[in-house]
């Protein structure tokens, strides 16, 4: 017997692939520039992310038959923010170096397109459980792409992995250099517009017209 | 010639449908086409009943661009011998320069060719001429001193993420070959620019003109800051200063506009435009010189169209037909801001001495935009007129 029913698992794969907030509906995508410059950051990033938004789906779906419709927008964010403002002030207890990198991007998380949208979305019309899978499944894609972006301008920008040197000493001998586009935030533009390309490409997605 | 035809001839049964070189029809149709004229004219409106084709006009641009090359063959071949301090020699000049030049390009027409190749097999369409274009003048755009293994990761990107992911030939909003160099520019500026990357010596430092105009004292005069740095207008008219490899020269570019105006490859426009862009804008500037200005403020317009980028960059690249605008109204909008751009970032943006790269660029992504306007205009007037 298994937790979880098929139905349950479609609902996270959903936002992991079918569905993936960043490559399908590209939301999320100034974080996902922001904070890739190292794997670190991103991961952090992922953590607080994927926290606000299972967190912020179940809290929301449990008091979505008390929620008068006129003002759902300012319960949501209200919501949300008390969520963030959590992981903000966890995040500078503990890890302060790594509060410092990410600046204002831990508290933009309140404004992060993908949980106000899976908030009116997911959680305002389906049971609590539901919702956090939906949370967790959509926090699970979007830190997917953003471990991937991150990785790739890690190794490719600073040559490094977790701050550990990867490309090995002797290229640099040699004259490689790393590149400073992927430092750069249009790196994160092309390797997102590569995901998406090879995301695509597999799927066999069309565009409607 | 029929010893050619023939053996295309045997050849082209291998490649048929249904025969083991079937995927790699792409492959011979370029080697076809390319060594004779092919035999098919056009079969769908609008009938312009003429065999030549992408290939041929392409070409023209290639002959266009043969005083450049050899320019920069001799250029930089002779900036190595004054640094090195050598007397001077015509065949050494040649001789270094070959050195160093051929392997650029070299490594950009093997690597760029090969995605080519890959996309051709891949999406089943025919590998085009234009990438003879677009390989040597991306050459052409780079400094002689940059890491082979930089050229081949610059044409991949100009290939691939400029042309291929839009839809290949005919579809790239950007041009390739400047995109390649706008990429590199970005990802290893330390190869880029500077003073240490325009002479193919090692350890050698020059500032290029633009450079010196960069950096001379404020207030003071751009002319006499170049005149001390050793360059005087006829050498960088003529092309013999450090710059990249096929820029320096504006009379060879010039040859070269010639070439194009008179088999109708370039539009006159777009290279007038660059020009009265250029000249308008730089006189406009000359009003707000000061003592408490840049030295760039104080460069008259002749000397702005001879150095650094621009005589080849309106010619070659602006004039590009798939990324430039495509009515005339457009191409004159289109060319005129082109100018006014360079001049703008030369002068008014201190972290690059240089705007020919980025103005070009950036007026390519507005190109569809003006021709949209241009359009919408002139339905408008039609309406109008005609109710």
């Amino acid at each position: 017997m298994s937790i979880l029913t098929r139905k349950d698992k479609r609902i996270v794969k959903d936002g992991l692939w079918d569905n993936n907030p960043i490559t399908f509906q590209v939301l999320g995508i100034c974080s996902a520039l922001a904070v890739t410059v190292q794997v670190k950051t991103a991961l952090v990033m992922c953590l607080a992310l994927t926290f606000v938004l299972a967190l912020s789906n179940t809290i929301i779906s449990l008091l979505r038959n008390f929620i008068p419709s006129k003002i759902r927008i300012i319960v949501q964010l209200s919501v949300i923010s008390t969520l963030v403002i959590l992981a903000d002030q966890v995040l500078k207890a503990y890890m302060f170096d790594v509060s410092k990198q990410l600046s204002v991007f831990v508290g933009l998380i309140i404004t992060n397109c993908i949980v106000m949208g899976r908030a009116e979305a997911c959680a305002m019309r389906n049971p609590p459980f539901k919702s956090f899978l939906d949370g967790l499944g959509n926090a699970l894609g979007y830190s997917a792409v953003l471990m991937c972006v991150a990785t790739a301008r890690e190794i490719f920008g600073s040559g490094t992995l977790l701050g550990f040197q990867i490309v090995p000493q002797v290229l640099y001998d040699h004259g490689y250099v790393d590149c400073g586009l992927m430092v750069l935030a249009p790196g994160a533009f092309f390797l997102l517009g590569a995901i998406i390309w090879i995301q695509r490409a597999v799927s066999g997605y069309k565009e409607a017209n | 010639m029929k010893f050619i035809e023939e053996k295309l001839k045997q050849a082209a049964k291998l490649f048929e449908e249904g025969k083991p070189l079937a995927k790699f029809f792409p492959l011979f149709e370029a080697m076809d086409t390319f060594a004779l004229t092919p035999g098919k004219t056009a079969s769908k409106a609008p009938h312009v009943r003429d065999v030549i084709d992408l290939k041929r006009v392409m070409i023209f641009v290639v002959i266009a661009l043969t005083p450049c090359l050899w320019m920069a063959i001799y250029n930089t071949g002779m900036q190595m011998q004054i640094a090195q301090g050598l007397p001077f020699s015509f065949r050494g000049c040649v001789l270094s320069g070959l050195k160093q030049v051929l392997p650029i390009l070299l490594v950009a027409y093997t690597a760029g060719g090969l995605w080519e190749v890959l996309f051709a097999i891949v999406r089943k369409h025919e590998i085009n001429e234009g990438f003879l274009v677009t390989g040597m003048l991306y050459a052409l755009i780079l400094p002689p001193t940059i890491p082979l293994w930089q050229v081949a990761a610059g044409i991949s990107f100009g290939v691939v993420i400029a042309k291929e992911i839009f839809g290949g030939t005919g579809y790239n909003v950007l041009n390739p070959a400047l995109a390649g160099r706008a990429f590199l520019f970005f990802a290893y500026p330390a190869q880029m620019s500077g003073d240490a990357v325009w002479v193919a010596v090692d350890g050698f430092t020059k500032a290029t003109p633009l450079a010196v105009v960069a950096a001379a004292q404020k207030g003071g005069s751009a002319i006499a800051a170049l005149i001390q740095a050793g360059y005087s207008f006829k050498d960088m008219f003529l092309g013999f200063v450090p710059g990249s490899l096929g820029e320096t020269s504006t009379i060879a570019c010039l040859l070269g506009l010639a070439f194009l105006l008179v088999t109708r490859v370039a539009s006159w426009r777009v290279v007038s435009g660059c020009f009265i862009g250029l000249i308008t804008m730089s006189l406009f500037m000359l009003l707000f010189k000061g003592n408490d200005r840049l030295a760039f403020f104080s460069l008259p317009p002749h000397w702005h169209i001879v150095m650094g980028g621009f005589a080849f960059g309106s010619i070659f690249m602006a004039t590009d037909p798939v990324s430039s605008s495509a009515t005339k109204t457009g191409r004159w909008i289109y060319g005129i801001l082109i100018g006014v751009l360079v001049v703008l970032i030369r002068i008014v943006n201190p972290a690059y001495p240089e705007g020919v790269m980025l103005a070009i660029l950036f007026m390519n992504v507005f190109a569809p935009l003006i021709d949209h306007f241009v359009v919408e205009s002139h339905i408008k007037k039609r309406l109008k007129s005609n109710p």
